[in-house]
């Protein structure tokens, strides 16, 4: 049924094995205080900041090309996360030849840089890079702090590049990074009326990306484990659709739970520990949490409706998930003992309200809205009570937000009229900074990883 | 329709013939010939056991409102049909698809699809159909008939399909 495949999935601590943080032999440059070099992201919307971003310059042919692209897909992060602009190196004054070099401040000043990355790649004897990089502070002509350097094999390189960016951006946001984090999502070919549809996996800006399935059964949902390198997602083998288990490194998959009917909408808890799903038995939907180590499962929702879509709080207390027991289709929240049922979303004009997912940082709900007035569809949030309701993103379908890690960014994808182009795009919660992610094909049904751990 | 428009044409063009003299006694001869032969049986169509049959005759697909799963008025009449048909070759068995637009979520779909398919095992198996020979799928809105996104369209996605095997 699938292909076997082998992910590498290194563990960030083993990639900092060999690292020397702190000291990056320029005992000139003391670590000043934390400098005032900062984006409060918690506003509104954000003037990006300029940042200068030049090639890492390396020590040998292979580690130069290395430093090159590094800088690239740093530059790249920190653009699409909305909160900087770096700025174009053509207008560079001052080669940033090693980390030995100290800035001239006034020349990046003139530029306009507010934050200054240096870096350096070098080659070692062993065969391994070390990818070294200092954050500054232009404007007070110091060291945001002391930087980093990794010891890594060089196919490593895009890895380290993405851990860096997700450096910078805790240095001057004060917030978690997501950028070494990977989405898994369905890839679709051929017609809309027999769509080929497989399970994919990718780095979080399109890289490394990898088929896991053949396209033989319909596959639909994947979600990740927040603990295993491990996918839940919906499979029709054998024209019976239900849920499945995937191990992204084995390939191993086994079907979840023994439910007699179609079982769909799985999601993980924070633990890792069990799935939370529906199942359907006589064309009635209730939701089901499975425990991953008994396997046994217990019914939560004991309703006449389509109950679907559970999605854990990130702590693990509560669960929310979408019903139409009231008429339409809306959302609600309750205990993860299925007591407490309360409705949340109350849609004007018939809306309907699906898919929510809890932010990581358990504030926000996101949710798809559709059926309204104006027929279109929307990505939005709001807070777990039901208020502060803000849409984000608006299409003729826009379906299936999910959460980055830190719980600034959703993923979700967008669908053009008569079975045109399906993509992923992502939008910061200020709802202004929208990107497309770059995939091979069609693409729907992302699930962000948590951080690589 | 079409097939009107040919018959219209070939009148046209007896007529025609009928006004050119060397043509004259070939249309009769012609004419002479049809009314000699004894008629045509009824034109042979598909087994009354047979699948085409079923498909074609019977009737193996109903459709739906937005977000409802209630077997219209319309529908119940075909329904009937395929309940009639399947009590009358016991040997056979019905899988129902439950299909919707693609104006809902995906998930939500799938429940409502189910809904769908099971709204007509549920009406099959009122009408005597014993419900083992009964199985349901749903494909929420992953299978579409048609893919404009007009509600004419959409009309025509959000269907049960009754497949016998």
């Amino acid at each position: 049924m699938f292909e076997d495949l082998k992910l590498s999935s290194l563990p960030r601590r083993r990639l900092m094995s060999a690292a020397a943080t702190g000291a990056l032999g320029a005992a000139a440059y003391a670590a000043g205080a934390r400098a005032d070099v900062r984006i409060d992201i918690t506003r509104g919307r954000v003037e990006p900041m300029p940042i200068a971003i030049p090639a890492f310059p390396g020590t040998t042919p292979e580690s130069t090309q290395v430093g090159k692209d590094a800088a690239a897909v740093i530059t790249a992060d920190l653009e699409h996360s909305g909160l900087f602009r770096p700025l174009d190196p053509k207008g560079f004054l001052q080669e940033m030849s090693s980390l030995d070099v100290q800035p001239r401040f006034t020349d990046w000043r003139a530029l306009g840089a507010q934050a200054l990355v240096q870096g350096v790649v070098e080659g070692q004897p062993t065969g391994q890079m070390r990818i070294a990089f200092r954050p500054w502070d232009v404007f007070g002509g110091q060291q945001i702090n002391n930087g980093k350097a990794y010891g890594t094999q060089p196919e490593n390189w895009r890895r380290v590049s993405h851990i860096i960016a997700d450096e910078i951006y805790t240095a001057i946001t004060g917030e978690s990074g997501y950028f070494d984090t990977r989405v898994v999502y369905i890839a679709e070919s051929g017609p809309a009326i027999n769509r080929l549809k497989r399970l994919a996996i990718m780095d979080q800006d399109g890289a490394n990306h990898r088929y896991l399935t053949d396209g033989a059964n319909l596959v639909l949902t994947p979600r990740f484990s927040p603990t295993a390198q491990e996918i839940t997602y919906l499979s029709f083998f054998r024209n019976v659709p239900r849920v499945y288990l995937f191990n992204i490194d084995s390939g191993r998959q086994e079907v979840l739970g023994d439910f007699p009917g179609m079982s769909y909408a799985p999601r993980f808890s924070p633990d890792g520990n069990k799935v939370v799903l529906s199942a359907a038995l006589n064309g009635n939907s209730d939701i089901y949490e499975m425990d991953l180590r008994t396997r046994s499962s217990r019914r939560l929702t004991d309703n006449p409706s389509i109950d679907t879509t559970p999605c854990y709080s990130p702590r693990g207390d509560q669960i929310c998930f979408a019903s139409d027991r009231g008429g339409t289709q809306q959302l609600y929240v309750m205990n993860t003992d299925g007591s407490g049922q309360q409705r949340i979303s109350f849609g004007q004009n018939r809306a309907r309200y699906a898919t929510p997912v809890w932010s990581p940082r358990g504030d926000l709900i996101a949710f798809t809205r559709y059926a309204g007035n104006d027929g279109n569809f929307y990505i939005g949030v709001m807070k777990p009570d039901g208020s502060g309701e803000r849409l984000l993103a608006q299409g003729f379908s826009v379906e299936g937000p999910t959460w980055a890690p830190n719980g600034r960014v959703l993923m979700y994808f967008a669908q053009s009229p008569n079975g045109g182009r399906v993509r992923l795009y992502s939008i910061d919660l200020t709802g202004y900074n929208q990107w497309e992610i770059l995939t091979p094909g069609d693409a729907s049904d992302p699930a962000w990883s948590p951080l690589i751990p | 329709m079409k097939l009107r428009i040919l018959t219209a044409v070939a009148v046209a063009g007896l007529m025609l013939a009928g006004c050119s003299t060397p043509k004259k006694q070939e249309a009769a001869a012609v004419a002479q010939a049809q009314t000699q032969t004894p008629p045509p049986a009824a034109p042979r169509g598909p087994a009354p056991d047979s699948i085409e049959y079923f498909n074609t005759v019977v009737g193996n697909m109903v459709h739906f409102d937005f977000d409802k799963y209630d077997v219209t008025a319309a529908d119940q009449g075909v329904l009937r049909g395929q309940a009639q048909w399947l009590n009358q070759y016991p040997a056979r068995t019905v899988t129902i698809e439950g299909h919707c637009d693609e104006r809902g979520t995906r998930e939500y779909n799938l429940g409502l699809g189910d809904r769908r398919a099971n709204a007509v095992k549920a009406y099959l198996v009122s009408l005597g159909v014993n419900a083992s020979r009964i199985k349901t799928i749903s494909y929420g809105k992953e299978r579409p008939t048609c893919v404009v996104s007009a509600e004419d369209c959409w009309g025509k996605n959000r269907r049960g399909v009754s497949t016998v095997q």
